[in-house]
């Protein structure tokens, strides 16, 4: 077979969502050539999904006033639980409010701020006044002491995305679409560009470039409920991780989002929190307040999530009529048919698709679901990866380290376009300064070796495994054994599971010919990829024996700073079956370690 | 028990030498709450691996999964199986070229419609790090929220007759991002450079005004109003450009 095309650019770009895309345009701004591969359409990118909205400390709503960066800081290291890495944030909060207006620029309808009188649904009244009318609006999310979600409707991610892609069709930045990256070509110390599928025909491609870009998204599908796009199985990190020199950090951090719907487990925005929705239990009693006096629905995600869960085990969830497993409700009807159909739109129609349900009139059922990989491909602040020169990460899919072990509603998109605008600048300089070297041997080498697993795959020459038994296992080992609250003894099964499948995806055989875009040849290529990442998931939080943000061990419940105020990187080894786990110190020069203000920490159990 | 779903789908994988196009019964059993996303992942995980279908986002947002489900274009993920009969057929969308099976090139379709339409803000005001942003209603943000909703399912060119048969024809979708451009007060361009776009038969003219494409709309995206829009804004630029000395508001 051997590769069919070569592709020579300065820069390669793995990922077309709103940080791969941001990131492209300021290489391509520098002057340099930039090739974008992506698996799907830019536009259809999970980016697109985001629903609430952008935190930037504009201050211009009535309840953001006094806000500022080092305010925005400030929640984030705490929503953090001190994990992040404190220069990353202070260099994101105080960027981050001129990405929002260069968006805008750029064409996206922000929301605005209109003057008068304001009944919030808590009873408190508030004025939007005469002097920032027309400017850029703001609502409420988790853990933040001011108003600074910027959005449009409930459709966010949409027009961000589309908008930034409008600025890469206009500089001309070429995407390769349905083409996955399905190795990085490298030697140990440089990393020349990747191997990759075409999805439409199955040829095999390779990408030389004197930078790499690893923009890939989150790996939310190695659950087996999750918030995510289909397309998120953490493929990006996967491949770096294989190449046994890029560490992964802190995989353990896994967000579980409070209002996931079931039974196809479709966010429902925080933003319907942040706009003033309850969480009700069976009797429908507003349980969150009993829990957090202070923030109550609008506590940190993990730490509603937690309490939910807490709340059911009590004895409080509602009976589903699609599994065994019980849920709360989400109840907004309060706000009125006029907010609901407005400003949350896109929930109320998904409720109405799935659930047959009309949030303005009926409660819609919710429960923690897996949301966002607060960990990946380990960077530093200027976004380089470790182990490898010319390989950079970005996004969800890289461990930049602004979110610590929980990341902030609104923080996530907000880092898609300021870690794309301040590592694409990093980068760029850094390109221009680069010459390309290439090693044909190496290549080929490289080319080879995804022939042969194809082939192998093919043939069944390692055995007969299906995939899709692999993949459900996987999604249903992580469920049981690495969710919300985790113990030792399961988090010890669960990675003797992980093991054993992970030893069972190396003997996977085709059930069909593979022949073109095989999709059962795509996924078993990426399944032990997969596995890798959910082992270092699993094994990070069986060895971290503390609590910390969305990390709980309910048998280490509170957070250790004497002995884990560090970070862990997970490497893996040529012909391992688990990660080789490191440790970083993360340091807290602006911000002491402290308590959060919410969380059990401060507020007890349910009595 | 549910009921016993026959899936009848198209297949045919044009990159496989000696294929050939042809229709394909799959049977399974419907439970509760099922849709045409579970339906379709359970063909492949379960009976047939080849089956090439696209889902991204499967919550009706991304606009991956589009298809004739029953000979009528629409979004696969939100189609709820208990709506159809027991017996239905899926096929690829009609315009796109076809990537296999239920799998269809929508991407490449509307990047060139990006490119045609120059579906971006056009402005000579340099972007300033330091400013604030230029003040903007909120009537007219959200005004320009409502086009930008389009997820580029492509369900309205599917539909459309005059899409079927002139290649270069714009579309409900095509139009419709037209007027988001000519919403926004941040692109600058005039009503006459709008017409160089739009104002001619693979644009706003082009539309015989079957409006298949309204009723289709996953989004509900107000396509007919968008095109009366348009088609007033381009007559209009078309009379001036014609009698230039003629005022037209
Ligand atoms: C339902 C939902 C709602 C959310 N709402 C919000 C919100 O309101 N606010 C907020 O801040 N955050 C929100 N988030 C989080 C946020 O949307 C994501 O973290 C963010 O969009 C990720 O952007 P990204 O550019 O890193 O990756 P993505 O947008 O996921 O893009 C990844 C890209 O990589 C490509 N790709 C992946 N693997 C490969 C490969 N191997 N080869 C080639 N290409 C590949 C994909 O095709 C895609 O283009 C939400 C998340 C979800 C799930
Ligand atoms: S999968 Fe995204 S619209 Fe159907």
């Amino acid at each position: 077979m051997s590769a069919k095309h070569t592709h020579i650019s300065d820069v390669l770009v793995i990922g077309a969502g709103l940080a791969a895309e941001r990131s492209a345009i300021e290489a391509a701004e520098a002057g340099l050539s930039v090739i974008i591969l992506s698996l799907v359409p830019p536009r259809r990118s999970h980016s697109t999904a985001a629903q609430g909205g952008m935190q930037a400390s504009l201050g211009n709503a009535a309840m953001a006033k006094g806000d500022n960066p080092q305010i925005h800081f400030e929640d984030t290291v705490k929503g953090s639980d001190w994990g992040c890495d404190q220069e990353v944030a202070k260099m994101f909060t105080e960027t981050v409010p001129s990405m929002i207006r260069q968006l805008d620029y750029w064409g996206v309808p922000w929301n605005r701020v209109t003057a008068g009188k304001k009944k919030l649904p808590s009873g408190l009244e508030v004025e939007d006044t005469k002097d920032r009318e027309g400017l850029i609006t703001a609502r409420d999310f988790g853990g933040v002491a001011k108003w600074r979600c910027c959005y449009t409707s409930d459709g966010t991610g949409h027009t961000v995305q589309f908008v930034v892609d409008t600025v890469v069709c206009k500089l001309g930045i070429p995407v390769h679409d349905r083409m996955e990256a399905i190795s990085l070509i490298h030697d140990g110390e440089t990393c020349f560009g990747a191997v990759a599928r075409d999805l439409r025909t199955g040829d095999l491609n390779v990408y030389l470039a004197k930078s790499t870009v690893i923009a890939t998204g989150g790996a939310g599908r190695i659950y087996a409920a999750s918030t995510n796009a289909v397309i998120n199985e953490g493929t990006g990190g996967a491949i770096a991780l294989s190449t046994g020199v890029v560490p992964l950090g802190n995989m353990e951090a896994v967000q579980f989002h409070p209002t996931g719907m079931p039974p196809v487990y479709i966010l429902m925005t925080e933003g319907a929190r942040g706009d003033g929705g309850y969480l009700l239990d069976k009797n429908l009693h507003r349980f969150m307040p009993d829990y957090e006096p202070k923030k109550k629905e609008l506590a940190s995600r993990d730490v509603v999530s937690r309490r939910m869960v807490q709340h059911i085990r009590a004895g409080y969830g509602v009976d589903s009529k699609f599994s065994t497993q019980q849920h709360l409700w989400l109840d907004i009807r309060h706000l009125g048919r006029q907010w609901v159909w407005t400003n949350l739109r896109e929930i109320a129609t998904i409720a109405t698709n799935f659930n047959g349900l009309d949030p303005a009139k009926d409660l819609v059922p919710v429960i923690p679901t897996q949301h966002y990989t607060m960990g990946g491909v380990r960077t530093n602040k200027d976004g380089f990866a470790y182990g490898l020169k010319g390989l950079f990460a970005i996004g969800e899919a890289a461990c930049w380290d602004l979110h610590g072990f929980n990341r902030l509603g609104g923080n996530s998109l907000a880092e898609t376009v300021t870690a794309g605008y301040i590592v694409g600048k990093q980068l760029a300089k850094y390109t221009l300064g680069a010459t390309q070297t290439f090693n044909y041997k190496l290549i080929e080498d490289f080319v080879k070796k995804e022939e042969e697993r194809i082939k192998n795959l093919i043939s069944g020459k390692n055995g007969r495994e299906n995939v899709w038994e692999i993949r459900a296992a996987m999604q249903t080992a992580m469920m049981d054994h690495v969710h919300i609250f985790r113990t030792g003894p399961a988090l010890e099964q669960g990675v003797a599971k992980l093991q054993e499948l992970y030893r069972r995806s190396l003997k996977i055989g085709l059930r069909s010919s593979g022949q073109g875009a095989n999709p059962e040849l795509a996924q078993a290529l990426r399944m032990p990829g997969m596995l890798r990442t959910a082992l270092c998931v699993a094994y990070g939080a069986l060895m971290r024996t503390e609590s910390r943000g969305s990390h709980f061990r309910e048998d280490y419940p509170k957070r250790d700073d004497t002995n884990w105020l560090k970070r862990t990187l997970a490497y893996w080894k040529e012909g391992a079956d688990l990660p080789t786990l490191d440790y970083e110190p993360v340091a807290c020069p602006y911000m002491p370690p402290g308590d959060r203000g919410y969380g059990e920490a401060t507020a007890g159990p349910k009595k | 028990m549910g009921r016993q779903l026959t899936i009848s789908c198209f297949r045919y994988n044009p990159n496989i030498p000696g294929d050939k196009p042809r229709m394909q019964d799959y049977k399974l059993e419907e439970y509760e709450g099922m849709t045409l996303f579970v339906a379709l992942n359970e063909i492949r995980e379960k009976l047939d691996p080849t089956l090439m279908f696209d889902f991204v986002c499967r919550a009706a947002i991304c606009g991956s999964c589009a298809m004739l489900i029953n000979g009528r274009p629409r979004l696969a993920c939100k189609t709820m199986t208990r709506t159809l009969p027991s017996r239905f057929t899926v096929m690829p969308l009609p315009v796109f070229k076809l990537i296999g099976d239920l799998s269809v090139d929508t991407g490449t379709w509307f990047r060139n419609l990006q490119i045609r339409t120059e579906s971006w803000i056009h402005t000579n005001k340099k972007f300033d790090f330091n400013a604030l942003e230029v003040r903007m209603e909120n009537k007219t943000a959200e005004a320009i929220y409502e086009p930008e909703r389009c997820i580029e399912c492509g369900c309205c060119v599917a539909a459309c007759v005059t899409a079927n048969i002139r290649e270069d024809f714009l579309g409900a979708t095509g139009i419709n991002r037209v007027a988001r451009f000519i919403l926004d007060p941040r692109d600058e361009r005039s009503n006459a450079e709008y017409f160089e776009v739009v104002g001619n038969e693979d644009g706003a003219f082009g539309c015989v005004g079957i409006m298949a494409c309204a009723d289709l709309c996953p989004m509900e995206i107000p396509l007919q109003e968008n095109l009366a829009f348009v088609r007033r804004k381009m007559a209009a630029a078309g009379l001036k450009l014609q009698f230039p000395g003629v005022k037209i508001s």
